[in-house]
């Protein structure tokens, strides 16, 4: 093994709201092997160098939506990102953009929770069925519709690539309106008038401007911006359309 | 919901800025190569095709005036939003100032572009 270990730098931002008046970069070498993600790299610095250093992961395999970084600048997964890519040179780490960071890579999603909550993400079906009933079926065809739409890990990528949730943190952004989305279009689902008052709101999809940097990061394909602009054109035929039904999405 | 939600008025804007967008892209390039290439140096069509007295002919009939009205005013339209966006993504949220100026120069625009179309006559 020691033949093939060589020896990266990680850049790291630390910050620690409690002593530091503003973030600070700090370069560990570390040695690796071509099978460690940049999350390893980190682990190792945590269990050899600095145990001080604060970072989230859980699952290592690109599932949990838990280990998101910025690395050299990009919004990344670091469990599912190598350093055997950018040696020789250095590797710069740092907390998703466009969030607070509660301490060195970790950042504050309590934003992100509200608005996960605020678009019901949970299926409003239009009667309650009883259990003698029995389930609420759905075609293939119908849950082929939506399913891109739901496997989304919140992992927060997008909104680190969104400038426009970097201007205003108040726009509802990619993943939530992608989960919006996947429960608008669910067949079995009857709760769209009520999230579309999200969607129309001056929180909602306008905010965008179609950069689409959100979909490109996205490591599950969800598409975010595809659901955004699909919502867009919802929401002006609510807005013009709603003079001519009786109920339209909001006030 | 916490918060009170207020309808955004962006689909007026949007839409207006998605018809320009789509006819610029679709228009914008042809009308450059007949105004500025085609006619000016005598290729392919007749030299006289923007005289001033077709020119008239085309502006006073009824289709004429829509084509030259929705060119004109969609195109407005389309530029002063993409630059009012623009603008903030670059940092300069210059807010309702900027709206007024932006969209109320396509306003004054659509407008004049209007006035003039109808003064000229059928
Ligand atoms: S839409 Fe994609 S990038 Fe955004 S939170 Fe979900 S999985 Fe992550
Ligand atoms: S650790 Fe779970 S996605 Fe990276």
């Amino acid at each position: 093994m020691s033949e093939n270990q060589r020896i990266i730098e990680i850049e790291v931002l630390r910050y620690n709201p409690e002593t530091d008046k503003e973030p600070s970069r700090q370069v560990f070498e570390v040695p690796f092997t071509d099978d460690m993600s940049v999350l390893q790299g980190v682990q190792y610095i945590k269990d050899y160098l600095d145990g001080s250093l604060s970072f989230r992961w859980s699952c290592r395999m690109a599932i949990c939506g838990s280990c998101g970084m910025m690395i050299n600048g990009e919004p990344s997964l670091s469990c599912e990102t190598f350093l055997r890519d950018y040696y020789p040179a250095r590797v710069r780490v740092e907390a998703l953009a466009h969030f607070p960071i509660e301490k060195d890579l970790v950042i504050n999603m309590e934003g992100f929770i509200e608005k996960l909550e605020s678009i019901q993400p949970y299926i409003i079906p239009k009667e309650e069925r009883t259990l003698a009933q029995g389930e609420y079926l759905q075609t293939p065809a119908q849950l082929a519709s939506y399913e891109q739409f739901s496997s989304c890990i919140n992992c927060m990528l997008c909104y680190a690539a969104c400038p426009q949730f970097g201007l205003n943190a108040e726009f509802i952004g990619p993943a939530a309106m992608a989960l919006l989305h996947r429960y608008n279009i669910d067949s079995r689902d009857a709760g769209k008038a009520e999230r579309m008052e999200l969607v129309n709101s001056e929180e909602g999809v306008f905010n965008c401007t179609a950069v689409g940097y959100c979909s490109e990061v996205c490591p599950k394909h969800v598409d975010p911006a595809n659901a955004v602009n699909q919502n867009k054109t919802n929401s002006a035929a609510d807005y013009f359309l709603r003079f001519l039904t009786p109920k339209g999405g909001a006030k | 919901m916490k918060k009170t939600l207020k309808r955004s008025n962006a689909p007026i804007f949007w839409a207006l800025f998605g018809a320009g967008g789509m006819l610029s892209a679709l228009l914008g390039p042809i009308l450059v190569f007949i105004t500025g290439l085609a006619v000016p140096l005598g290729m392919l069509l007749p030299a006289d095709t923007m005289s001033y007295a077709n020119m008239l002919t085309f502006a006073q009939n009824i289709i004429g005036k829509g084509f030259i009205f929705a060119i004109i005013s969609l195109f407005l339209w389309h530029a002063a939003h993409r630059i009012f966006h623009s603008l903030h993504d670059v940092g300069i949220h210059a807010g309702i100032v900027a709206k007024l100026i932006f969209y109320g120069g396509a306003m004054v625009g659509t407008l004049i572009t209007a006035y003039t179309l109808l003064a000229i006559g059928f």
